[in-house]
């Protein structure tokens, strides 16, 4: 199980990062996403089920939702310096 | 040369993050109030789950506040939305395929259920307000991005939203009348572990939902409405 949770880690990590790289402002939002479903799991994991099911539903669903709706409201990949 | 000096900064930010949560034992209890909650929790509130307990309870007033500011947060995005004019994009009716619209379909009444199961058990099981109200408003997205062209009732969801705060209000002030403080749980404990127990906790859990899944569902309608 502790090894889980390193892998876990080590993916959030990843993909935090990812977010910082990624040019194209839809996969940034979704590797957000993908560290705050991760985040998550670790929150079950350390016996938090109630933040857990927040993070779920409002982390990983809904701000996904919202930044999806407003890039495509807007441009879809990041300027140059 | 940005990215350089950047890096740095951040090398600095992480090095003190470090050397500060160094001195802070993992796991450890810091305080004495949440052994006091532990202790006592269920005896003074009748609500086996601690956090809705805390939440709702000792700490309901805080909770007052955050709904506020998420009432705050969905009438901003309302106001700069509202200056436009109220249109639905053509491109973005097109028909979905029908497992997808059936699927959704299938699939909402069911969210919607663990939405309420999740916010009427709240102090019995994990889960409360904020969080079954965030599941009932990730239904109707859903339902947005499945089954395009229908839309959220906005008088009806204003109306579920205005009525949620009112009940929390109003309890609170009841509590006031009845016992001396707000949010005073003036109602009888009942049996601990049942659904009819724990005083007003359910009662605010309910409000909190129905307040939390209207205005998240509200904020997703205003800004998939189309500006021309």
């Amino acid at each position: 199980m502790m090894l889980f949770q390193f892998f876990l880690i080590l993916l959030m990590l990843i993909g935090a990062i990812a977010v910082y790289v990624f040019k194209s402002l839809i996969n940034a939002v979704v590797a957000m996403a993908l560290v705050s479903l991760i985040a998550s799991i670790l929150f079950y994991f350390l016996q938090a089920p109630d933040v857990a099911m927040a993070e779920a539903s409002v982390g990983a669903a809904l701000t996904t939702a919202i930044f999806v709706i407003a890039i495509r409201k807007t441009r879809k990949r990041e300027d140059k310096e | 040369m940005r990215r350089i000096i950047g890096i740095i900064l951040l090398i600095i930010i992480a090095f003190g993050v470090i050397l500060m949560l160094e001195k802070i034992p993992f796991g450890t209890p810091k305080t004495r109030v949440g052994k006091y909650y532990i202790g006592n929790g269920i005896r003074e509130t009748g609500a086996p789950n601690i956090v809705t307990s805390v939440v709702i309870n000792y700490r309901g007033f805080d909770t007052l506040g955050e709904v506020t500011v998420l009432f705050i947060a969905a009438l901003g995005v309302g106001a700069a939305f509202a200056t436009v004019e109220k249109k639905v994009d053509k491109k973005m009716i097109e028909p979905a395929s029908l497992i997808l619209s059936t699927g959704c379909r299938f699939l909402f009444p069911f969210i919607l259920l663990l939405g309420t199961y999740i916010f009427v058990h709240g102090h019995l099981t994990p889960g409360g307000g904020f969080q079954g109200g965030a599941i009932i408003a990730s239904a109707f997205l859903l339902i947005y991005l499945g089954c395009r062209g229908r839309r959220v009732n906005e008088r009806k969801a204003k109306t579920a939203e205005s009525l949620g705060g009112l009940i929390f209000v109003i309890t609170g002030l009841l509590g006031l009348i009845f016992g001396g403080y707000f949010l005073l749980n003036f109602l009888p404990k009942g049996t601990i572990r049942t659904l009819f127990s724990a005083g007003i906790i359910p009662i605010i859990n309910v409000a909190i939902g129905f307040k939390v899944g209207s205005e998240l569902a509200t904020i997703i309608d205003n800004m998939l409405e189309e500006s021309e």
